[in-house]
């Protein structure tokens, strides 16, 4: 309900006074969020970044090596050994894979049986098969692909978009992020939606899944709406006449979050109403299966989001981090998101959303086409990889990119590339600009250094863009 | 494919015959352009010098890079042909072929350097950075304005002034100063009485006694250990992803609340915590400081490498300390030098070093009346233990040694069998989990002779033993039924008398190699290296000698180090200013800001040191200048030229911090238990949030721990209590000498809705009935905003406040129902709608700005 039409409604006794004020106050409240120009011509409107933490592997979902079964358990050559950090790398055997692999679509992209539903919708992706990171733990790792750089305190990418673009949704925040998990959490937790030393209003706010999906979006019990909007009509009177006697502009700063705060409780309540989807879209995103419930649930979210005008959504599904045991927990991961995300695919596409829509996929690293050798993992059956940042993949789909091509080559076992190697910061150059965003000159100025989301690299992958 | 490359390998080596090579003309000149810029005198980049022949040959931290007579084998021919991950130059013109061919032959020939040949680096001289030299002392500069200073500290802000032609603010009013200065020192507001008993004091003397009063008081040091426990990173739980319990964190953090009340000089202070335990013949309470270092996270996930965590607790201790005391971000130069600060990575190493031998234990530390009552208990625990343990300790004696034996052979053989691989990683990560046992504990008590272990130990061991043990003898196991003694020994132990612990650290005298880790990957060993302290900095007495630990925190509190002082006092500064005079609390590096007002700052520490590094004494110095005491209000005329107020023509309106907006409800409403120290609480918190964290239910504390001062929260570091996140807490994984001051919707939605602060408006409006039942509806409304705000309501502000409460009472009056769910309390002779529009007045006033500010 908009603020004018609930004033002619309720009439609450309102001085002529405050009412003045308060239509002013409506109106002139600047909006830190309002929507900026891009740089650029913008082929996305928003982002839904769906980032497996943990970081699956490439070499059981999406590239097939027949080589890898042929030189199970040898050694990688010195070449290779040479370009690993660590020691207890080195001695590891190649791994063969247990998965099948099948071609897909007119593009003929190549899928295991893991990803059934993600098959079908092959046409519609865009692999990058050779990214590459700079280090191999998970936090540091993930707030590279997040945050451009290792180190703590930098904003996340969905901090830089708003930053640079704002958002189109008035009641709803602009960087809203979800999670879901087969047991384990998100190594780098709330760090990698931070919002660094940009304002705070930048940072990612959660969604969840349990009790309130914001916390205390709803009243407390006994007040209605009306009430809660006459106490903040007080609170802002109040406030509004702080700011005179103080003269301080970040009394408006409040006032907005107030605003804000309201709307997102109705904004909130009606975006998690399924009860307008139809069966089939909650069929389709298994949002009543116990088993995709989690992930489709914050794939519809999501897509709503994107109706809403939300302009960067974050899907967190935890933890791929299968040293041990992958055949076992990659079944259960692939069970949880395999499904939505197809869904999620096909009914933007459908309702004509993809093409705004830029879709991303993928975890901080990869995983070794070798196996893990510690402990449990060396055990008949309960073999798995290492963590391996020289080359991984990831696709796209949507806004901005050519569907059905891949970039990069690797070797014949996927250790590293050998055609096009790319870095996190290509992928987050690539992004930016998809949204419209240059990203050499989307920089903030913070410690005497101009800052950016590529740090001091990156390039647009130019080869994938539409 | 092996062979195939390997033999391209061998194939790119192969060399033939070359000429002599002339060093000056052909090698120099390579060197000179390509190599020297950051491997020379000044700059030695990963410890290699390239300008001169014996630093050409004595190599770098990873060892030497030039075998004479063998280019194969030297590291520099495989970094410039770009055979290794990385390339060197790394920035620049590759070289080319003939060039690195030219070095290939120079080094076959014998690396020959003609003596005394050396190559000139154009350095430009830079002048030492202002942090690095020692404060000066500084004469306080003459400033006319009589009439506005106060003390020395405001002739130095006036003089800073004038330069701009500013003046600064008036004095604020004297209700919004004893609010200010009592949030600022104690973190509670004031009470309406005594803001009436200040505002009507008129001796000179009278703020000078408040300020007395409010540091005598034993909430200050609840509010000033805070920013402390920040910078420890303290928490009650070990992080990572199983993050288990740490019962018996708070220990250190009532030391420091402790030590802050009573005053402890903040050279006693460092020291203690940093090498209390070393001290001669510490006591107790000097042993308690060292849980400092306890505040790093602990990795118990299985698979964890026992190293690598030990290694990267001591490389998060080190650079915890590093930014703590001196300001500086160590931690940068752990996986290679500095980029920006004169501190090498070997530098790193050997603060590392300091740090290396001290180990994790976990001593008692009895609470007041523990003691007693734990003496008299304690026997008659041992003899019921021995009735259900003794005979299982003496059949398994044989299998406790044999289970002794094989996994100390596992580590040092390892894998050899998995399984008692895997005994040795267990014992050094579960121990004591979720009893926030010392890491590693388990392990050092192994490698302790048995007849050294104490009594103590001995039978922690054996308890560990017993429930972990069986793969020694699983039969017998079996047969003895140990599964079942365990299970009578876990409920026995529920009535062993409480003792408190306390986690410390302790010198373990096992010697640990001390080397550089390249890359910071410690199993890439480097060089080695001895503790000590960085260059750039004076060294550390005795000259020469030895630095443990005891000598580094010695050294931290020297006059003569420039830097620990500026640190500490910029902090002080920042906690009530806030923002410190240099920006970058966090920084003194060149990466830093500058100071705002550098001979303040000098002027201050030297103060402080002279002071006997009074902590209590530098914080009145602050609070009584007339500098802190002026008014808030932004001036539109300095908009243009300090909208940040950096020059301080004005006080600054800040935005309290987390776990302050939660006190000074609970104060305000009459909830907040006044009882200080202690165990942490469980206060009510959504419980979808705790679900967050692995495996740690939140049960809600019951009584008068619902309402402890919010410094007194159990902080579990995967999912830390929500309303002080939404506030801007810092995540406790990491150091934080900054918080930031962030505006948010879901502020706005917390202090509206959480059922915490809904309860905090209906107890604040049982308190204005209690305490006036007699008041007119807007003299109650003025007395509402003594109590909360400490100053009466403008007629505007009563008449708007009216205004809402008639209507609320209006549309509760429609539904009595609604208005007994938003306050189910009973006000004696007030109806039910009158009171629920009551409490939706007082929550109002706990929503407002000028509420959650510090004017």
């Amino acid at each position: 309900m908009q603020r004018r039409e609930f004033l002619q409604r309720t009439g609450a006794g309102l001085g002529m006074m405050a009412l003045a004020e308060l239509l002013q106050a409506d109106s002139g409240t600047p909006n830190p969020l309002a929507p900026r120009r891009p740089h650029l011509p913008a082929k996305a409107r928003s982002v839904i970044f769906l980032f497996m933490a943990g970081a699956p592997s490439q070499l059981d979902l999406f590239e097939h090596k027949p080589d890898l079964q042929r030189l199970h358990g040898e050694s990688i050559p010195d070449s290779m050994r040479g370009l690993l950090v660590d020691e207890f790398k080195k001695n590891a055997h190649i791994m063969g894979t247990s998965r099948h692999f099948q071609q897909f679509g007119q593009s003929g992209h190549t899928f295991s049986d893991l990803l059934p539903h993600l098959a079908t919708r092959a046409d519609d992706l865009t692999f990058l098969r050779t990214l590459s990171t700079d280090i191999t733990n998970h936090h540091p790792a993930q707030l590279i692909m997040n945050c451009g750089s290792p180190q703590f305190g930098r904003p996340s990418m969905g901090a830089w978009v708003t930053y640079g673009l704002g958002s189109e949704s008035r009641d709803l925040p602009a960087f809203v992020v979800m999670t879901s998990t087969s047991g384990l959490g998100i190594e780098g937790g709330a760090s990698n939606w931070s919002s660094g030393f940009l304002a705070s209003h930048h940072r990612g706010v959660t969604l969840r899944s349990q009790g309130d999906p914001v916390l205390h979006v709803s009243n407390p019990p006994g007040l209605s709406r009306d009430m809660q909007r006459l106490r903040l009509d007080a609170v802002r009177d109040l406030n509004n006449g702080h700011r005179t006697a103080t003269g301080d502009m970040e009394i408006t700063s409040r006032i907005a979050a107030y605003e804000l705060a309201f709307r997102m409780q109705s904004a909130v309540p009606e975006l998690t109403d399924f009860s307008k989807e139809s069966p089939a879209t909650l069929e389709s995103y298994g949002v009543q299966k116990e088993e995709t419930r989690a992930f489709g649930t914050n794939c519809l979210l999501a897509r709503r989001l994107v109706e809403r005008g939300v302009r960067f959504i974050q899907l967190y599904h935890s933890s791929w981090d299968d040293h041990k045991d992958l055949n076992k927990n990659m079944t259960k991961n692939c069970g949880m998101i395999d499904q939505p995300m197809a869904a999620l695919i096909g009914d933007l596409r459908q309702r004509g959303l993809l093409d705004s829509t830029l879709i991303v996929w993928g975890g901080e690293f990869g995983r070794t086409p070798m196996t893990e050798v510690r402990l449990a993992a060396m055990e008949k059956g309960r073999e798995g990889r290492d963590h391996h940042a020289l080359a991984f993949t990831m696709w796209l789909a949507g806004g901005g990119v050519r569907p059905g091509i891949s970039v990069g080559k690797t070797d014949e076992i996927g250790f590293n590339a050998v055609e096009d190697k790319l870095h996190i910061h290509d992928l987050q150059a690539t992004v930016l600009h998809c949204l419209g965003l240059d990203h050499e000159k989307l920089t903030y100025l913070h410690q005497g250094r101009r800052f950016r989301l590529t740090d001091v690299g990156g390039q647009v992958i130019r080869k994938i863009l539409a | 494919m092996r062979r195939h490359l390997l033999g391209l390998l061998f194939a790119l080596g192969f060399c033939y015959a070359e000429p002599a090579v002339d060093f000056s003309k052909q090698v120099a000149p390579i060197l000179q352009r390509s190599c020297l810029s950051c491997h020379n005198l000044a700059v030695q980049s990963n410890g290699l010098r390239l300008d001169t022949k014996s630093g050409a040959l004595a190599g770098g931290y990873t060892g030497k890079v030039i075998i004479p007579g063998n280019s194969e084998r030297s590291r520099l021919i495989r970094l410039v042909s770009g055979q290794e991950k990385i390339v060197m130059p790394p920035a620049g013109p590759r070289l080319k072929p003939e060039e690195v061919a030219v070095l290939r032959s120079w080094i076959d020939a014998g690396a020959d350097w003609p003596q005394g040949y050396a190559l000139r680096v154009a350095q430009p001289t830079k002048p030492k950075h202002w942090a690095f030299i020692a404060p000066a002392n500084v004469t306080p500069p003459v400033v006319g304005a009589a009439t506005f200073v106060r003390n020395p500290i405001d002739q130095f802000i006036v003089a800073r002034l004038k330069r701009d032609g500013i003046s600064p603010s008036p004095e604020t009013d004297r209700r919004t100063l004893i609010r200010r200065v009592s949030l600022d020192l104690t973190g509670l507001p004031p009470t309406p009485a005594e803001v009436e008993s200040f505002i009507n004091d008129d001796r000179p003397e009278a703020y000078s006694v408040l300020v007395d009063r409010l540091l005598a008081s034993p909430h200050f040091g609840e509010r000033w250990a805070r920013p402390w426990l920040d910078l420890a990173r303290y928490a009650d739980s070990d992080g990572y992803e199983t993050d288990q319990l740490r019962p018996h964190a708070w220990s250190w953090r009532q030391w420091v609340i402790d030590a802050l009340n009573r005053n402890l000089p903040y050279d006693k202070f460092t020291i203690q915590q940093i090498a209390g335990d070393l001290l001669p013949g510490a006591t107790l309470e000097q042993t308690l400081g060292t849980g400092f270092h306890r505040n790093t996270l602990s990795n118990r996930e299985g698979g964890a490498d026992l190293e690598e965590y030990r290694v990267e607790q001591i490389v998060d201790r080190t650079a915890t300390v590093g930014s703590t005391w001196l300001g500086l971000t160590v931690g940068c130069a752990r996986c290679h030098d500095h980029k920006y600060d004169p501190i090498s990575q070997k530098e790193f190493y050997q603060l590392y070093a300091v740090f290396n031998s001290a180990d994790e234990v976990n001593i008692p530390a009895p609470a007041d009346g523990e003691w007693g009552e734990y003496l008299r208990e304690w026997p008659g625990y041992l003899k019921k233990r021995a009735e259900l343990v003794g005979r299982l300790e003496a059949e398994l004696a044989p299998e406790l040694a044999e289970w002794e034996r094989r996994i100390l052979e596992a580590e040092k053989k390892p894998g050899v069998d998995y399984r008692w691989d895997r005994q040795l990683e267990l014992l050094g990560l579960i121990w004591e989990g979720n009893k926030g046992g010392g890491q590693l504990e388990g392990v050092y008590i192994l490698k302790t002779p048995r007849e050294q272990r104490t009594e103590a130990q001995q039978r922690r061991f054996f308890d560990y033993f017993l429930r972990q043990g069986s793969l020694v003898n699983p039969d017998k196991f079996k047969t003895l039924n140990v599964k079942e003694a365990v299970k009578q020994l876990d409920a026995l132990d529920k009535t062993a008398p409480p003792l408190t612990m306390a986690p410390v650290v302790f010198e373990n005298p096992l010697p640990k190699p001390n080397y550089i880790h390249v890359r910071g990957d410690f199993r890439s060993r480097g060089i080695e290296v001895t503790p000590g302290t960085p260059a750039i900095l004076p060294r550390p007495e005795p000259e020469g000698g030895k630095v443990d630990r005891l000598v580094f925190a010695r050294w931290l509190v020297s006059r003569d180090n420039p830097l620990t002082a500026r640190v500490a006092v910029n902090r002080f500064w920042q906690e009530l200013f806030g923002a410190g005079l240099v920006l970058t609390a966090e920084d003194f590096g060149t990466q830093g800001a500058a100071p705002t007002h550098p001979e303040l700052l000098d002027w201050l520490a030297v103060q402080f040191m002279e002071s006997g590094w009074d902590v209590k004494k530098t914080l009145k110095l602050i609070v009584t200048s007339a500098t802190y005491r002026q008014s808030s209000k932004v001036r539109p005329d300095l908009l243009a030229t300090d909208a940040q107020n950096q020059l301080l023509a004005r006080q600054s309106r800040l935005r309290l911090p987390a776990e302050i907006i939660r006190d000074q409800g609970l104060a305000v409403s009459a909830l907040l238990s006044p009882k200080i120290g202690g165990p942490s609480v469980h206060p009510p918190q959504p419980s979808a949030v705790a679900k967050e964290a692995f495996e740690t239910p939140w049960v809600v504390s019951n009584g008068p721990d619902r309402y402890r001062r919010g410094i007194y929260t159990w902080l579990q570091r995967t999912a830390p209590f929500a309303q002080f996140l939404t506030f801007d807490a810092p995540d406790p994984t990491r150091t934080c000498a900054r918080r930031e001051r962030s505006n948010t919707p879901l502020q706005a939605l917390t202090l509206l809705n959480d059922p915490v602060f809904v309860e905090m408006a209906q107890a604040f409006t049982e308190r204005l009935f209690r305490e006036r039942p007699d008041l007119s509806p807007d003299e109650r409304i003025d007395y509402a905003y003594r109590t909360s705000l400490g100053r009466p309501a403008t007629a505007a502000e009563v008449a708007r406040l009216r205004q809402y409460f008639e209507a609320q009472r209006a549309l509760f009056s429609k539904d009595d129902t609604a208005a007994s769910k938003f306050f189910g309390w009973k006000i004696p002779n007030v109806t039910q709608e009158e009171s629920s529009a009551w409490a939706g007045v007082a929550s109002i006033l706990l929503n407002l700005d000028e509420f959650l500010t510090r004017e």
